[in-house]
């Protein structure tokens, strides 16, 4: 029972809630009699799935939102995952019955609506990158990462070519390099200059006829965009290897500057990031590839074409890599990308620009307070550091992370890149007003004061949420995992 | 003009320029060097108010013929049950709907309990000890589980499909297998499911054998005997099983199957023309350090509450970079926490009534469906028949009269054009059965 005055209602377990018998849905029971099962194959004992009652039920999942945070509850500055506002229209064009009840395998000429959608979404997303064909059908953005290298292993094997290794620089997110594991590469790494860009020399050491190509984000993990990009696509393209863009962080240059323009001949969208899919409490994503037109044939089975007024999905692609997910894609998210592109036209350069205004303005309003590691014009994040509260407080990135919460705000990226100490790594996109801005800038600089006055307000941060810091460790050393029912560990006041 | 989706007045900007010490937004790009620049606007076309927005995204949603239009037999690996409205109080809610991965536990109890509370459902169905917070989707997860199998079985590189595998599904796995060095071998059927024996024998330097139960024919494979000639040959078992057939079909961790993986999207999800959905994937303890994606564990806060953080996170790619058991990140939880509140919705008893709708209303199809099943082995939800004209041209004839019967398995498997795949899930009725028959009766005269 929640104690009286509680802020935070106690939250049961669905398990918990259970009573035997108790039930709400009643599926229809056909007037027919029941088959047989051979006895090897039918169910010995049912699955303990929780019996509730409709009511409990709703209730339960409205507690567990009340407990989780979201863009719509307040400013969510989460470094590279660009935590945008998700226009509610998309969610009523997604549940339209045409899109929402429409069978994956429904004849062509019954689905003319979604595959034109899907075709005119390719069209924009080959404008935006400046490159020539796009496929849908990767999932997120790493499985575009992970794509877009079996598209370089077989462009290659095409050519007769032998080339194993893929370099990233050390700015890179985890994902690159667990990709480069997954296609089968070997990984090099590329250090960064003292500007935040590519170190050249490094690279030109490391490119060679053993390379298949460079994965980037640019602007990069530290939010700067690399200013020797031409020399670097110059490198790989003088040995014969490609480039690989790694959209992450393409909120920053639409309109602005295409990566097919940069010189990159692979990229990836993230459509939840960029193109404003929600996020989902951790998905789901959309991870579209586009290619130039040397590497098309290679692209996932099948792709969505127009012949004269029709629209077709395509599956005679005798060079295609293969099929990398079921489907051609996850068509909802699609209709939300669309939707918010069609509601931006080529009025999405003002995204960007606003996205970079927004960053560029709490960087030049926090950098007295924190250290700057690069201390340029950042495009839509920056990372700060917090080594001069550690060195001179004690107090670290975590705990200002921590302390944040207090504030109603949800911390930003830390501890990443890794080529940054202490790193406070702060996207805060270009839906928020000067307002929540403000807010932002002040909290972070009454953390930087409080490191000062009282530290242990900051240690022992978060105070106003409905569990303290956690036991990391333990949940890692002694894993569970899922509910054990009776012989379920009594954790309340454990140890 | 400037989109109602941005929030800064040419006031606010004035304020930011001056606060950061530049004249001009233009400035602040100064870093992209020019001869990267797009010196033009976007060839996009012109943007649309939310009224013409609405009304132009409807238009393109009236010329798709949906599961409410026509009465439609279609399965094949998406299926048509019955969405509960509770799986809209998650899809609805704005802190589900816009949170990411919840890498801060304390802003994020809701989200990770609940993903705890799935883990545990999926672990129920298919008697498993741990399950991942969701994989893409049925066909990647299965690609997922052999890069499990190919470490934790040393020495073996080989993995066994059997031929009633969905088709996607083996073809994402044959994507995958060159980049984790895996040698991937098909074992065919015999009238429509596996021969244990063939199943032994491709098995004996196999790492590991993937079946499908019920398998893509519809059929019901002799599931616990696979399981047993790949633990006889020293190869792991992997199911691929049908959530909803987990009330009334033995559970893959009861039968000697190291992981259990499976399409999630009949068990919550509308079948969107094929996404989003979300794919399970749960093993036995064994193999805990080596599952791919978030997991969500129970540990304790500092006064000695109960809560719950993202665990086992050294497998992961943020933080073992090449090393990871996977590079997933972006998973598809919004969809597996709508399997959740429809399976909590369902519950044990509401699972076994679907399951045993399913299996009576085929079982009815098999009966009154004037046309000859094509295999003889029993089924769940779905029934081949054989067809006297090509099986596509039964799809085309048929929805001229407002019914689609089915999936034409000519698509995938070479001597089936005149095979066709009927689904029946617990929304089609006894009457809806009746008129299938009728229209079948009449084109394949």
């Amino acid at each position: 029972m929640t104690a009286p005055g509680s802020a935070w209602p106690d939250a049961p377990l669905l398990f918990e809630r259970s009573r035997p018998g108790r039930r709400a849905g009643r599926p229809p029971r056909p007037d027919l009699p029941v088959p047989d099962l051979p006895e090897s194959l039918r169910r010995a004992r049912s699955p303990r799935l929780p019996e509730v009652s409709e009511p409990e039920l709703v209730r339960h999942f409205t507690t567990l939102a009340d407990r989780t945070f979201g863009v719509d509850t307040g400013f969510y500055p989460l470094g590279s995952c660009t935590m945008k506002h998700n226009p509610r229209v998309h969610e009523r064009l997604a549940a339209l019955p045409g899109f929402r009840d429409l069978h994956p395998h429904q004849e062509d000429e019954a689905a003319q609506g979604a595959l034109e959608l899907m075709f005119r979404l390719q069209e924009m997303l080959a404008e935006i990158a400046g490159l020539p064909a796009v496929t849908l059908q990767p999932a997120a953005g790493s499985q575009g990462e992970l794509t877009g290298l079996m598209l370089m292993r077989a462009y290659f094997a095409d050519r007769g070519e032998e080339r194993d290794t893929i370099i990233t620089p050390d700015t890179a997110h985890g994902t690159n390099p667990a990709s480069v594991t997954m296609a089968g590469y070997k990984l090099e790494k590329i250090e960064t200059d003292a500007r935040g860009n590519l170190d050249l020399d490094d690279l030109r050491g490391k490119v060679n006829e053993r390379t298949a190509g460079l994965m980037l984000t640019n602007p990069s993990t530290l939010g700067l965009f690399d200013e020797g990009i031409e020399e670097v696509a110059r490198i790989f393209h003088d040995a014969g290897a490609l480039l690989y863009y790694d959209g992450a962080n393409l909120n920053a240059v639409v309109g602005i500057s295409r990566p097919g323009d940069m010189g990159f001949d692979i990229v990836h969208y993230n459509l939840h990031k960029t193109f404003s899919q929600p996020h989902g409490g951790g998905g789901p994503g959309g991870g579209p590839v586009a290619v130039r037109d040397t590497i098309a044939p290679f692209l996932p089975s099948p792709t969505v074409v127009r012949d004269g007024d029709v629209y077709r999905l395509d599956h005679d692609r005798p060079k295609s890599i293969g099929r990398v997910r079921g489907f051609a894609g996850p068509f909802g998210v699609f209709v939300r990308s669309y939707a918010f592109m069609r509601a931006y036209g080529p009025g999405l350069k003002e995204m960007s620009e606003v996205a970079v205004l927004n960053a560029n303005y709490l960087l030049a309003r926090l950098k007295d307070v924190y250290d700057l590691p690069y201390d340029r014009l950042c495009m839509h994040e920056f990372v700060l550091s917090a080594r001069n509260l550690k060195r001179e407080q004690g107090v670290t990135a975590l705990d200002v992370a921590k302390r944040l919460m207090d504030y109603g705000i949800h911390p930003p990226t830390i501890y990443f890149p890794l080529v940054v100490p202490e790193a406070l790594m702060i996207e805060p996109t270009e839906t928020e007003p000067k307002e929540r801005l403000d807010d932002f800038v002040d909290a972070m600089r009454a953390i930087a004061q409080e490191a000062a006055t009282s530290p242990e307000l900051v240690h022992e941060a978060p105070h106003g949420r409905p569990v303290r810091r956690l036991d990391e460790v333990r949940a890692a050393k002694q894993p569970v995992v899922r509910y054990l029912f009776d012989e379920h560990p009594a954790l309340v006041g454990a140890d | 003009m400037s989109s109602g989706y941005l929030s800064l007045t040419d006031a606010d900007r004035e304020e930011m320029l001056a606060a950061i010490g530049v004249s001009s937004v233009d400035e602040l790009f100064e870093q992209v060097p020019p001869g990267v620049r797009l010196d033009r606007a976007l060839d996009l076309p012109p943007a649309l108010g939310e009224t013409d927005l609405v009304r132009h995204v409807e238009e393109l949603a009236s010329r798709n013929v949906h599961t409410g239009a026509e009465l439609s037999f279609l399965g094949a690996g998406i299926y048509d049950h019955y969405v509960p409205s509770v799986a809209d109080v998650v899809l609805s809610r704005g802190e589900f709907l816009t949170a990411y991965t919840p890498y801060q536990p304390e802003m994020s109890q809701g989200v990770l309990q609940a993903i705890f509370e799935y883990q545990t459902v999926v672990c129920e169905l298919t008697g498993m000890d741990v399950s991942n917070a969701s994989g893409y989707d049925g066909c990647t997860v299965a690609a997922d589980a052999c890069f499990v199998v190919r470490h934790a079985v040393p020495g073996r590189s080989k993995i066994v499909l059997a031929e009633t595998v969905s088709p996607q599904v083996r073809q994402v796995v044959k994507t995958y297998a060159p980049g984790f060095g895996l040698e991937i071998v098909e074992v065919t059927h015999d009238s429509g499911t596996t021969d244990p024996d063939r199943i032994a024998e491709a098995a004996s330097d196999a790492a590991a054998v993937l079946f499908q139960q019920p398998n893509f024919l519809g059929c019901l494979e002799p599931a616990p005997e696979l399981a047993q000639a790949a633990a006889d040959a020293g190869a792991l078992a992997i199911a691929h099983v049908d959530p909803m057939s987990l009330g009334v079909l033995e559970a893959p961790g009861e039968y000697g199957c190291s992981i259990a993986l499976g399409e999630g999207q009949a068990a919550g999800n509308w079948p969107s023309y094929g996404g989003p959905h979300y794919g399970f994937l749960a093993a036995k303890t064994d193999f805990v350090r080596r599952m791919p994606g978030r997991i969500v564990g129970e540990t304790i806060d500092l006064d000695g509450r109960r809560a719950f953080v993202l665990t086992l996170q050294t497998r992961e790619q943020h933080i073992r970079r090449e090393k990871a058991t996977s590079n997933i990140t972006t998973n598809q939880t919004l969809l597996a926490l709508a399997g959740l509140a429809t399976l909590a919705w369902l519950g044990p008893e509401g699972l076994r009534e679907v399951g045993e709708a399913c299996l009576s209303l085929t079982h009815y199809a098999r009966e009154r469906v004037p046309l000859e099943p094509a295999f003889e082995a029993p089924s769940f939800k779905e029934v081949a028949f054989r067809t006297p004209i090509p099986a596509r041209e039964v799809v085309r004839r048929a929805r001229e009269h407002g019914v689609h019967p089915g999936y034409a398995l000519g698509r995938d498997y070479e001597g089936m054009d005149d095979v066709l795949l009927v689904a029946l899930t617990e929304k089609r009725t006894v009457e809806d059965v009746d008129r299938l028959a009728e229209v079948l009766a009449e084109v394949c005269s």
